[in-house]
C-alpha cells in the first residue's frame, strides 16, 4: 500500500515504511527530514520561522519554529523506536520567492530558516546528509524511508532526488 | 486573547466591503486595459487555518502567476494578484503581441514578464487606492514582484507576519472574471489581501467599528 503521510504548513509528522512522507509548496519554509536508516523510521517538519522568540501568540505551535520543531520531531521519532545515534537529516526549501530591494528582515526569511535549522541540527548532533536549499523556486518534497531518498519537485526544474 | 477571537461577524462584513470596493476598481481598470467585460464576484472573507489555505489556492499542485506587493503605510500588509498560468500567458500575448510567449516553458522573455508585472501594478494600485480612499488611511504599494510557481509556496510568503501571532489568517479574496459570451465566464484571477496582524485594529478603527476588549 502506497500511503502517504502529509505534513502541512507549520506542521510535523512521522512515518514508517511502506508509508512515505511529504509536504507541498515549500517557499521560504524549510522541510526537514530526520530518519533512521536501520529502523526505517522517519519524520518531517515544515518549518516556517527560524526562532520561537518571534512568536507573539499565547498558544505556541512548536512545529512552526526551527528551534522547537526539531525537538518535538526527535521526541516523536524516539517514541516510534528510532535510535538517536543513528539519525540523519536531509533538508530542502528556504527559497526567496520574490526579489525585493526592500530592507524588511521578513523578506530574508528563507536563508534565515535554513541557518536556524542547520544550527539546531548541529546542536542535536544530527548530521546533514543532503540538502537542496535557497534559490527562488517553490518545492514539494517526498521522502521514502525504504530508500532514504528525498524527491524534490519544482515547477521549473522537474523532479530531482537527493 | 488573540485578535482573531475578538473579531465579530460585522467586522468580517466590513472587510468584505473593503474587498468589494478595491476589487471593483481593479476590475474596472482591467476592463479598460483589455477592452473586455470584466466582472467580479462578491468577495469572500474567510478565517482560515494555515492547513486550509492550500485548498483556498486550488490545491497543493496548483501553479499560478502571482504578483506580490507589500503595502506600506498606516495599515501595512501583503497583497497578491494570482492568475492561472494559461490566463497569464493569454494576457501577456495580448499585451505584447508576442504569440510565442509561453509561461509553461522557462526562461521567459523579460518583456512579457514586465508586461504582466505592469498589469499587476495597475490592478493592485487601483485596488489599494480605493481601499485607501475608503478608510482614509495612508497606504502605498511597494514595487511589484512577480513569481510563477506553486500557489501555496507564494502565498505562504504573505503569511509570515501573521504566522507570528497564530496559525490563522483572515483572507480577503475576490475573484475576477472575464465575460466570454452571454452565459460563460472564465476566471481571470484572484486577489488576496492579507493585512498584518496589527493592521486589523487600525482598519476597523478607521471604519468606525473598533474591536472590543
Amino acid at each position: 500500500m502506497d500511503e502517504i503521510v502529509k505534513v502541512g504548513m507549520a506542521d510535523l509528522n512521522v512515518a514508517k515504511p511502506p508509508k512515505k512522507i511529504r509536504t507541498s509548496g515549500l517557499g521560504s519554509c524549510v522541510g526537514v527530514v530526520i530518519y533512521d536508516e536501520t529502523t526505517k523510521i522517519c519524520g518531517m517538519a515544515h518549518v516556517m520561522l527560524p526562532n520561537s522568540s518571534l512568536g507573539k501568540s499565547e498558544t505556541m505551535n512548536k512545529a512552526k519554529y526551527a528551534d522547537t520543531a526539531l525537538d518535538v520531531l526527535l521526541e516523536n521519532l524516539s517514541k516510534l523506536g528510532a535510535k538517536k545515534s543513528q539519525l540523519k537529516a536531509k533538508l530542502a526549501g528556504g527559497s526567496q520567492m520574490f526579489k525585493f530591494s526592500s530592507s524588511s528582515e521578513m523578506m530574508r526569511i528563507g536563508p534565515r530558516n535554513v541557518e536556524a535549522v542547520k544550527e539546531k541540527l548541529r546542536e542535536l548532533r544530527i548530521s546533514i546528509v543532503a540538502e537542496d536549499v535557497g534559490g527562488s523556486s517553490g518545492r514539494t518534497i517526498e521522502f521514502d524511508p525504504v530508500t532514504s531518498k528525498l524527491s524534490i519537485r519544482t515547477v521549473s526544474q522537474g523532479v530531482s532526488e537527493i | 486573547m488573540s485578535f482573531i477571537n475578538r473579531i465579530q461577524p460585522h467586522h468580517l462584513d466590513i472587510l468584505k466591503e473593503v474587498g468589494n470596493i478595491g476589487a471593483g476598481h481593479a476590475a474596472t481598470a482591467l476592463s479598460r486595459l483589455l477592452n473586455k467585460t470584466i466582472d467580479m464576484k462578491v468577495p469572500a472573507v474567510r478565517v482560515v487555518s494555515f492547513n486550509e489555505i492550500t485548498e483556498l489556492v486550488g490545491g497543493s499542485d496548483n501553479i499560478v502567476a502571482a504578483i506580490f506587493l507589500r503595502i506600506e503605510g498606516e495599515a501595512p500588509g501583503n497583497m497578491f494578484f494570482m492568475l492561472p498560468v494559461n490566463e497569464a500567458t493569454t494576457l501577456i500575448q495580448y499585451l505584447t503581441g508576442d504569440q510565442t510567449f509561453d509561461l509553461d516553458h522557462p526562461p521567459y522573455p523579460d518583456l512579457g514578464l514586465s508586461a504582466l508585472q505592469e498589469v499587476g501594478n495597475i490592478l493592485a494600485g487601483s485596488y489599494l487606492s480605493a481601499f485607501s480612499d475608503f478608510t482614509k488611511l495612508n497606504m502605498q504599494p511597494s514595487v511589484p514582484a512577480l513569481s510563477v510557481d506553486m500557489a501555496i509556496a507564494i502565498l505562504s510568503y504573505g503569511l509570515l507576519e501573521l504566522s507570528q501571532v497564530g496559525d490563522y489568517a483572515i483572507v480577503i479574496e475576490t475573484e475576477i472574471l472575464e465575460k466570454v459570451d452571454e452565459n460563460t465566464q472564465k476566471t481571470s484571477g484572484h486577489f488576496f489581501l492579507l493585512p498584518d496582524p496589527d493592521s486589523y485594529e487600525i482598519i476597523f478603527n478607521a471604519l468606525g467599528v473598533p474591536i472590543d476588549g
